[in-house]
């Protein structure tokens, strides 16, 4: 048995999520072996050598692979990936991305955003919004999976000494081409990586009132994130989105802040090891499943709360 | 320029599914079918195409039982122009619907294919790129914004850290997000419209397509059950909960 692990990865530093799925990747068992596409990313590839329990890190390094475009990527994924029993991915809009058609190059299915391996050909994985946990077993010959961004705890970044082979392969189809891109600037940690997270939905009313969440926010070191109704409503941009449809976040510390709890969220966050809720409508479903819910009016439990803090 | 979009028929986001008590499955008798809500939003950005003068025809197509006549129909009422159902009693995967699909745009030939980016109930966000893959189309996944423009489609892309903007030639398989737009209703004279537009089925067997699913479930179980906790009475009271009885802030 032998897994690819696709790194996650900018061309700068290594993702954490790739820590998580090596962590799946271990839980499967046999050799691991990390590829590191990208352009001008040998960094990447340093990195990726140190953690532990990697065999091998295949850098393809190259200007077709430089922002991750699908069309380029995949092929070269599927090529590499033909030589193993598993190619696993993060659960992330990239790994969304290119993965499935991986899968598909390679005429297999594809077991999307598991949360455990059971064993070598069976996972878990949630569907309905988590409403639902489905036992699934492959019987293809190469299982291609992705794997939730909090599935399990990232493996160690360091201790590993892994060699580097550099993969010649090139796959320039010419379908798409980069444009251009608007990464947010983050000023607090980011959302699927930060241990508190603070969430606003349509209680807030507007975009101009998730201020009142950035004090706290700034204080606590949390993330700020959104239901799908205040992006709906436009309040705030989609990158903030926890839920079904959105991030997926397991913070120690979740605070829902005028979210009423629908099942679309819940799927979302309701791994947080601890959840608080604050909401004026005291039947809000979100109450059900928060360990702390404290029944106020927003406008005005917020600037207390951020005084105390 | 043609569009083709393939919706799903699934489950409204408002029911809440229960898990079958012998593990098998979800249970879905009687329970309220909907279009899936990102495959809406791929049929009004196609019609919107339509009006826009972009696209000429706008292609309805659903994988699946004979029921789905009934999303097809809807999405006729909003104004796609013709419908197709490759009808299967399968239990059809992303692999096989996307073979499926390809089989039918081999007769289209249709310049864009816009995919919902997932389907509420498998939520596998695999179709629409595997689709793209066997048919060798670039893709433009999680749009929130479209435009055709010399002979191109620029897609901005919702992703993890904001936003990505590509060009990619045509055709094209683009998925849609959230807020690329907000679908109208049907209304009544559409709807009456709309039962006399075009509907063909194929099999599968007819297009020539192997759908047999090569995943197993082997059960189906709900998820753990998250007890309620307490109600507190003031914002000193949760902030003396977290720091000294929860212990995860300082």
């Amino acid at each position: 048995m032998s897994t690819l692990v696709v790194a996650e990865h900018d061309n700068a530093e290594l993702k954490p999520v790739t820590l998580v799925v090596i962590a799946a990747a271990n839980a499967i068992g046999g050799d691991i072996d990390i590829l590191v596409a990208g352009e001008g990313c040998s960094a990447v590839a340093d990195e990726a050598a140190k953690i532990a329990g990697v065999s091998k890190v295949l850098l393809a390094d190259n200007a077709a692979y430089a922002h991750q475009l699908a069309e380029n990527v995949a092929p070269l994924v599927a090529e590499l990936g033909a030589n193993y029993t598993h190619v696993l991915a993060g659960h992330t809009t990239t790994g969304k991305n290119f993965l499935p058609r991986v899968a598909a190059v390679l005429g297999v299915a594809q077991i999307s955003d598991i949360i455990s391996v059971e064993s070598p050909d069976t996972f878990k994985r949630p569907f309905y919004a988590g409403n639902a946990i489905a036992t699934v077993k492959s019987n293809d010959a190469i299982k291609v999976v992705s794997v939730r961004g909090t599935a399990y705890d990232g493996v160690a970044a360091e201790g590993g000494s892994a060699a580097i082979e550099a993969v010649t392969s090139v796959f320039d189809t010419g379908l798409s081409s980069f444009v251009s891109e608007e990464i947010v600037k983050l000023e607090r940690p980011e959302l699927t990586a930060a241990s508190i997270v603070i969430s606003g939905g349509r209680g807030m009313q507007n975009g101009e009132n998730f201020k009142l969440l950035e004090g706290i926010a700034d204080k606590l070191g949390a993330a700020i994130g959104a239901s799908r109704a205040a992006v709906d409503a436009g309040f705030v941009p989609n990158d903030m989105q926890v839920g079904q449809t959105g991030k997926i976040v397991a913070p120690d510390l979740y605070i829902a802040v005028g979210i009423s709890g629908a099942i679309q969220h819940l799927a979302g966050m309701k791994d947080s090891k601890v959840i608080v809720a604050i909401n004026k409508d005291e039947d809000a479903p979100i109450f059900q499943i928060a360990d702390y819910g404290l029944v106020a009016d927003l406008f005005q439990a917020l600037p207390e709360l951020e005084a105390l803090l | 320029m043609k569009v083709l979009v393939p919706v799903k028929r699934v489950v409204d986001a408002n029911v809440k599914i229960r898990v079958k008590p012998d593990n098998t499955g979800v249970d879905l008798t009687n329970v309220k079918m909907t279009v899936n809500p990102f495959c809406e939003i791929a049929i009004e950005e196609a019609v919107r195409m339509k009006e826009a003068g972009t696209a000429t025809e706008v292609v309805a197509v659903a994988v699946g039982g004979s029921a789905c006549k009934e999303q097809l129909r809807t999405c006729l009422a909003l104004g796609a122009d013709r419908a197709v159902l490759i009808e299967t009693d399968v239990d059809i995967q992303p692999l096989g619907i996307a073979k499926a699909l390809k089989a039918l745009q081999e007769k289209e030939q249709a310049d864009i294919v816009l995919f919902g980016k997932q389907s509420i109930d498998g939520d596998n966000s695999q179709t629409g790129q595997m689709f793209a893959a066997l048919t060798g189309m670039p893709q433009g996944t999680f749009a929130s914004e479209i435009k055709i423009e010399n002979g191109k489609a620029i897609v901005t892309r919702e992703v993890d850290g904001g936003l990505q903007i590509i060009s990619t030639s045509l055709p094209v398989v683009i998925t849609t997000d959230l807020r690329l737009n907000e679908p109208r209703y049907a209304s009544l004279p559409n709807i009456m419209k709309a039962k006399k537009k075009q509907m063909d089925v194929y099999t599968p067997e007819e297009l020539g397509v192997d759908v047999t699913p090569t995943l197993e479930v082997l059960s189906v179980e709900p998820p753990p059950v998250r007890a309620a906790g307490i109600k507190v009475e003031s914002v000193e009271e949760l902030v003396d909960k977290l720091k000294n009885e929860a212990k995860v802030i300082s």
